[in-house]
């Protein structure tokens, strides 16, 4: 079972291509920019379908409130339509949504940008360890046996949007965008106007603050 | 990470990784970093479960896409929206053709 597990966890080493400068886009996403820029209903029809769920998605996580992601939701496609001539790269598309779909979410909850900045530590983060048989284990559930049962999942997914939505807000949204909507790290980057490192390092703290709640969650489970 | 350090005097320790895991499980790290993480959970089960776990916590957090459905597109809503596209392509087109009557 170890050395399955193992094995399951060996990551090529390779790097990725990746430019540290420019985005690199998926070709659906450019060939969708492209279109819209030329005037294509189908695309407009398309964009609409997709862009509505993921900028609501985002913007119920960032605000809360279902009435107000369903508004950012529509003042955001209504932005991108009223200004799309300005976006002057197509693959730059997502980002530059996300970016009005951001603002627009600040200024329906314009309270919350003054709140003091809450900082998770790497150290709160870290597994505790115990003395077990004169070795030092560290206190973790079984992760690998996830709950098959449709009623477990359904809490344990309940768990996790409840952890997110706990997330301090300057974790919460690099969580949302890289690892629910799926920006790379440069679209990430650019939305929310940091440093890609900085991106990194939220993005480290957010999971690992994920994945202690979620934790505690299953060992509890196992306990019960 | 909170377990044993004296097990890996060579190479990265429990804790150096712990700060990296997330560049590691997205691949984002040089090769040779990348090399001394693998060397390293090769022998520490510890950390290979915590790697697990959060790259679970990842997988579970990618499930979440889509998770929650805003309700349908009114037909004044989507109309509107329409007619902002519309209006965007129109002034997108006298901008390129300056012969075009401006309306």
């Amino acid at each position: 079972m170890r050395e399955h597990r193992q094995k399951r966890d060996r990551i090529s080493c390779r790097p990725r291509f990746r430019l540290q400068s420019a985005i690199v886009a998926d070709k659906t996403e450019v060939q969708l920019a492209r279109n819209l820029l030329s005037g294509d209903l189908a695309a407009f029809d398309r964009f609409v379908e997709t862009y509505q769920t993921k900028i609501f998605q985002y913007s119920y996580m960032m605000c809360g409130h279902r009435e107000d992601a369903e508004e950012v939701a529509q003042e955001t496609l209504l932005k991108v339509f009223q200004s799309l001539d300005q976006l002057r790269e197509p693959e730059r598309l997502k980002s530059w949504v996300f970016t009005i779909a951001r603002n627009s979410c600040y200024m329906k909850r314009r309270k919350s940008v003054f709140a003091p900045l809450q900082e998770l530590s790497l150290e709160e983060l870290m597994p505790v360890a115990a003395e077990a048989g004169g070795q030092r284990r560290i206190q973790i559930a079984d992760w690998t046996a996830l709950p098959d049962d449709e009623v477990l999942r359904k809490e344990l997914r309940e768990v996790l949007d409840r952890a997110i939505g706990e997330l301090p807000e300057i974790y919460r949204a690099v969580v949302v965008l890289r690892d629910i909507e799926e920006l790379t790290t440069e679209e990430a980057a650019e939305v929310l106007g940091v440093s890609i490192e900085v991106i990194k390092t939220r993005l480290h703290r957010g999971r690992l603050a994920l994945r202690q709640k979620l934790d505690r969650y299953l060992q509890n489970a196992a306990r019960n | 990470m909170a377990m044993e350090q004296s097990a890996h005097k060579h190479g990265l320790g429990c804790r150096e990784i712990f700060a990296q895991l997330s560049a590691y499980i997205d691949a984002e790290l040089p090769e040779a970093t990348c090399e001394e993480i693998q060397a390293h959970i090769a022998n520490c089960p510890p950390c290979v479960e915590f790697i697990n776990s959060l790259r679970r916590t990842v997988e579970l957090c990618h499930g979440r896409a889509n998770a929650e459905r805003p309700s349908p597109l009114s037909e004044d809503a989507r109309e509107k929206l329409l007619a902002a596209y519309r209006e965007m392509i129109a002034a997108r087109k006298r901008g390129e053709d300056p012969c075009q009557p401006q309306s």
